[in-house]
């Protein structure tokens, strides 16, 4: 029998779940877990230099890696510096494990000193929450954090953690909970037989049939067998932002991704489809524009691990609640050896779809000539050519974020990192870091704005305390581009607030922290630096990239249209 | 359409703020809410009334559902079933009206369970229809305090909500 404090018990927990990497911040309701942790060597912590870059650097490597992301702060302004970060991690269903300490127990309730009820104000932003009530319950509560957080559709899980609950002098008998079991939490895996023999039996009628995917293909492993049901089928495939890299984006059946600023050709054929088949998709508003105008000619068939994601914005017509994959798998099995009714209709489909994408081409944006600014787009597509479209690619919130979404063409999942439901500014960069320092080999490129990076650039610190050697691509149009592109169509180009001045000189900046940074002002430019920065990838090196700080991001949806109602272009209405 | 749901809680601390907390967030209304524990010590019985068309009543009984700590519930509204609510009511009991707050008392066979010389406290219990019936009866007599337990429910017979 062992006996140990809480403080060790966390930390000898977080070793047998096989945590390797803790992200935090110490404090004085953490200090029994700090002591715990510097007194062992299996969990590495990282120390950043703000928490809510705790919590992006976790859920960064939660996205890159689909195990879940931990992070440990301390009480009061630790946690609540954290929220930011649990709610990016809410809004797009991703694992994470938030360890918080809390102010001694006898203390709670007594407005003590850094104490925060942070269970009560992160209660509408996780997936579920614990306060530790006594030592010996740490071990089981944290296993339970650890699977809620897992399984089933992803969430954070906050678990705070009172100073007593962890002092050295109280020891108690820890033992790994191999097994857990909440009587209350029973996800559903296999879908309902007969709703998808049902699905799939539309699916061979449809005429106008489009795949509809999203996060739940890349959080529920079900990529290759997403692939090889559309490849069976010949359907055309659309992906959310969140579900880039479900499908391979080069394929000729992938129309890229859809919603506010998807491609022309998804969101067209989103519009005049006559069976969508959504899976691990939420019909969230930036998707579906108005719901009232929302695909009129289509029955919609939805699959969903959370039955509440289901009918919730729009009807489904054949709801099945069941993991991404198995059901995936069922449909392939029904799908053998059959043919669609009319592969003449699915033909005339693909024309009609190819004839968008003819029509869209060369709309969207004039590429820059020697000696002008460089256009945003094409530093995405340079950065893609450098990286042979293997890296992990982060961003931050805005025109860079939908830039780096339409021109990085992603082949798998977990490479596009990005935050799609809150849309969190700042979370690119703390983001690539947690990425970087679980995938050495690779490329982990941090595409951002000058707007985005000033908002957690602090982390430059801890990169250069744990040698975290990120690419950091700046887009810079010296302004907050999504803001200022909103201005120019709704409030005749009133720039409230939406330009920076007095930007700091990146170059210097970046260098006063010992990292190269390299300017770039004009299009012969781009091409050296970015040799230079991708020369090794273990270096930190920021491009400062100026782009035309004019530019658009099309297509994009009318507000309060349909699928169809775009422009695609500053002056073109279609 | 009014709905009456009923929900078999996990009886922790916390677990009536996930439950009330969820109904302010997603703009579910509340019209009455009771709980208490039940039989089983670890579990509380919460009954809730709300209102919603039939897409909302779905989304309300799926987020109760998505709650880790509600183990179990059922829209009794959906099936035959019992509905009730206690109330007690002060009024004024002076002079002629002393005999009429009796009687109305005795017509919806209340009890009137606490007396003053100018004030008569009494005890109704049935359904919500019933209960505002007896307060627009006493209205006119004058009417001090209301205090209601909100509606508690139950599936008319074999049907159970336990574990």
């Amino acid at each position: 029998m062992e006996l140990l404090s809480g403080a060790d018990m966390i930390a000898r927990f977080l070793k047998d779940e096989g945590v390797e990497r803790i992200y935090g911040y110490p404090g004085g309701a953490a200090l029994h877990i700090y002591d715990a942790l510097f007194r062992q060597d299996s969990v590495q912590h990282i120390l950043v230099r703000h928490e809510q870059a705790a919590t992006h650097a976790a859920d960064g490597y939660a996205r890159a890696s689909g195990k879940p992301g931990v992070v440990l702060v301390t009480s009061g302004p630790g946690a609540t510096n954290a929220v930011t970060g649990i709610a990016t991690a809410y809004m797009d269903s991703i694992p994470m494990v938030v360890l918080c300490g809390q102010v001694a127990s006898h203390l709670i309730g007594e407005d003590a000193f850094q104490e925060t009820d942070i269970v009560g104000v992160t209660r509408p932003i996780v997936k579920h929450s614990f306060s530790i009530k006594h030592p010996s319950e740490i071990p089981a509560v944290l296993k339970k954090a650890f699977y809620l957080a897992s399984t089933g559709r992803p969430g954070p899980v906050v678990v705070d953690i009172p100073k007593d609950m962890t002092a050295p002098t109280e020891r108690y008998e820890y033992v790994y909970p191999k097994k857990v079991k909440i009587r209350s939490y029973n996800p559903v895996t296999r879908g309902h037989s007969g709703q998808i023999k049902k699905a799939v039996d539309m699916m061979l009628k449809a005429r106008r049939p489009v795949f509809y995917t999203g996060g739940g293909i890349v959080t529920g492993r079900a990529s290759e067998a997403l692939t090889d049901l559309v490849q069976r089928l010949g359907f055309p495939i659309t992906t959310t932002l969140m579900g880039i890299g479900g499908y391979p984006q080069g394929d000729r059946q992938s129309l890229g991704w859809l919603g506010m600023h998807g491609s022309y050709e998804a969101n067209m054929a989103m519009h005049h489809a006559d069976l969508i088949v959504a899976i691990g998709a939420r019909f969230d508003d930036r998707v579906t524009n108005n719901t009232s105008k929302f695909c009129p000619t289509a029955k919609i068939v939805h699959v969903d691990i959370d039955p509440s994601s289901i009918s919730k914005t729009v009807r489904a017509d054949v709801p099945i609640v069941g993991a991404a994959g198995s059901v995936i798998n069922e449909m392939i099995s029904l799908v053998q050896d059959r043919e669609p009714a009319s592969p003449e209709a699915l033909e005339e489909w693909w024309k009609t779809i190819d004839g968008w994408r003819a029509e869209r081409e060369g709309k969207l944006y004039e590429p820059s000539k020697p000696g002008e600014a460089l256009k945003p787009q094409e530093v995405i597509e340079a950065v893609y050519r450098a990286t042979r479209g293997e890296a992990f690619v982060t961003t931050d919130v805005g025109q860079h974020q939908m830039f780096a979404a339409q021109y990085y063409k992603f082949a798998k999942p977990n490479r596009f990192i990005t935050s799609g439901g809150l849309g969190t500014m700042g979370f690119g960069f703390p983001a690539a870091m947690g990425v970087k320092l679980n995938f050495p080999q690779d490329d982990v490129v941090c595409f951002t704005g000058e707007g985005s990076f000033q908002m957690m650039m602090q982390e430059l610190s801890t990169c250069k305390q744990f040698e975290v050697g990120v690419k950091i691509v700046n887009l810079n149009n010296q302004s907050l581009g999504m803001v200022r592109q909103w201005q120019d169509l709704n409030y005749k180009s009133r720039h409230a607030h939406s330009y920076m001045e007095s930007l700091p000189d990146f170059a210097k900046l970046i260098e006063a922290y010992g990292f190269t940074a390299l300017k770039v002002e004009r299009h012969e430019e781009l091409a050296p630096a970015l040799e230079r920065a991708f020369a090794d990838t273990n270096e930190l090196v920021f491009l400062d990239v100026y782009v035309d700080p004019f530019e658009h991001v099309y297509p994009m949806q009318v507000p309060l249209g349909s699928m169809r109602d775009m422009l695609l272009s500053k002056t073109e209405r279609t | 359409m009014r709905h009456i749901i009923s929900i078999l809680l996990e009886n922790e601390p916390g677990a009536l703020s996930r439950v009330v907390g969820l109904f302010s967030q997603r703009n579910f209304n509340i019209e009455t809410l009771n709980v208490a524990p039940t039989e089983e010590p670890s579990l509380s019985r919460l009954t809730v009334t709300t209102v919603g068309d039939d897409r909302v009543i779905e989304q309300i009984t799926k987020h109760l559902n998505k709650l880790i700590d509600v183990v179990k519930l059922v829209d009794l509204t959906e099936g035959n079933h019992i509905e009730r609510e206690l109330m007690l009511v002060k009024v004024k009991a002076l002079g002629a009206s002393r005999d009429e707050v009796k009687r109305t008392a005795d017509i919806f066979r209340a009890q009137i369970v606490d007396v003053t010389p100018s004030v008569y406290t009494v005890q109704i219990t049935g359904d919500a229809g019933k209960l505002d019936a007896f307060v627009q009866a006493m209205a006119p007599i004058g009417i001090l305090e209301v205090a209601r337990t909100g509606v508690s429910g139950i599936a008319r017979g074999d049907k159970l909500l336990s574990l």
